[in-house]
């Protein structure tokens, strides 16, 4: 018992100094549940976040815009793999993950459970969707745990093109035909909120940000993120000539901030509860995904070790 | 389901380009060798980073444990005479 509160010391006094944690370091039971929840969930909405933007590949409006969105959706294929793999350097199996995200135990971000009705939802999803991610992760790059630090200065560096790419997208249609401007003023009424959730529940919701942030998990509490990017973004808005749909957005001149108006929490809860437009949708394309695959996974596994038995016989032979 | 037959894991090494060696990148799942190595070029080189991909099952890999930190590394704490600036020389010196 004192020996195990010698060691929290010892580890608590590390993080203070700026060490990182790697994974074989003594570590608190609860910073490795923490870190197995978070990344596990990291890399589950990187994956699931693929779901709604495949939906338009097939239908993009033009070769370039096939490429681009083609190589942004392998990018999040990439990510959650950096991710699953700094999860599974603290104990947990893939498997195990794969399984607790179809069984709805593990959340992914709730941004993925809405729709994408239009060709400018793919513009605000990389505007908004990769602008938000980006400020969290760019804060993730200075987390504690060496594993998940080095994941994420490799996914920032890939997610800038993302969010180019989506904002390319929404100034095409803002300086395009009238119908095309309604589009993208569309398709910003519907991400706006939902972007503004990606950051989570408002400071005096988050029990656990006192935590995370003594450990160094959150370097910024979730309000801070959430007004960095309202902050960045507005004057985007401006610049497309698109209206930001909160009549209570102004710059405080005093704050040097812009005020915002209330988030929608009540819709917010019932999206992580499963209830949003597209939760089922998703989790029914990830269960027919790992299904279909298992066949693949078999066959793949069996043809190696075949080939493997044949190679051992043959050097036992000659 | 869980780890019934998962594909085994393997750490990737990474050439950046001719002239510096591989540097750890990050690890990956696949059935055997020549998987690991066309899966670590569509997860970790999607942008010319690399030259050249090694491969080691992450089983096969023999690490120190940090726990031992004191006792491997600890003696080359106070051998400050292996270093430079341990010595005294007059300052109008060059090249030295
Ligand atoms: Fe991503
Ligand atoms: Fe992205």
């Amino acid at each position: 018992m004192t020996q195990e509160i010698k060691l929290e010391e010892i580890f608590q006094s590390r993080i203070d100094n700026g060490e990182k944690i790697e994974p074989k370091d003594w570590m608190p039971e609860k910073y490795r549940k923490t870190h197995i929840r978070q990344i596990s969930q990291h890399a589950h909405s990187e994956i699931v976040g693929m779901l709604p933007e495949g939906n338009w590949i097939t239908r993009a409006p033009s070769l370039k815009r096939k490429c681009c969105l083609l190589a942004k959706v392998q990018d999040e294929a990439g990510h959650g793999l950096y991710l699953y793999s700094a999860a599974e350097t603290l104990g947990i199996t893939r498997d195990e993950m794969t399984e607790q995200l179809l069984s709805g135990k593990a959340k992914y971000s709730s941004i993925f459970n809405y729709p994408t009705l239009s060709w400018a939802d793919i513009g605000a999803i990389g505007w908004l969707v990769d602008g938000a991610a980006i400020i969290n992760q760019v804060m993730l790059t200075r987390t504690s745990f060496g594993p998940y630090a080095r994941a994420m200065v490799r996914i920032c560096k890939e997610e800038s093109f993302h969010q180019r790419q989506g904002y390319e997208i929404m100034l095409g249609l803002a300086q395009g035909t009238q119908a095309q401007k309604d589009m993208a003023q569309d398709a910003l009424n519907r991400f706006w909120w939902p972007s503004l959730m990606m950051f989570g529940p408002r400071d005096e919701d988050s029990p656990n940000t006192a935590q995370s942030m003594k450990w160094k998990i959150k370097r910024k509490t979730n309000d801070e993120l959430r007004q960095q990017f309202i902050d960045i973004t507005a004057p985007q808005a401006d610049y497309l000539g698109l209206t930001i749909p909160d009549p209570a957005l102004k710059w405080n001149e005093e704050r040097g901030h812009y005020d915002y108006g209330e988030i929608d929490w009540e819709e917010f809860w019932q999206v992580v509860k499963g209830n949003g437009p597209c939760n089922k949708e998703r989790i029914d394309a990830r269960q027919k995904a790992w299904d279909d695959g298992e066949w693949v996974r078999d066959a793949a596994m069996a043809y190696a070790n075949k080939k493997a038995a044949n190679r051992n016989e043959s050097k036992t032979g000659s | 389901m869980t780890n019934k037959k998962e594909w085994p894991v393997w750490e990737v090494f990474i050439r950046s380009k001719n002239g510096l060696e591989h540097r750890h990148v990050g690890s990956l799942h696949a059935t055997d060798a020549e998987m690991a190595i066309e899966n670590a070029r569509d997860v970790y080189t999607r942008r010319m980073e690399g030259v050249s991909i090694w491969v080691v099952q992450s089983k096969d890999i023999v690490a120190s444990n940090p726990e031992k930190m004191g006792e491997l590394f600890e003696p080359a704490a106070d051998k400050v005479y292996r270093h430079p600036t341990f010595y005294n020389l007059p300052v109008e010196l060059k090249h030295i």
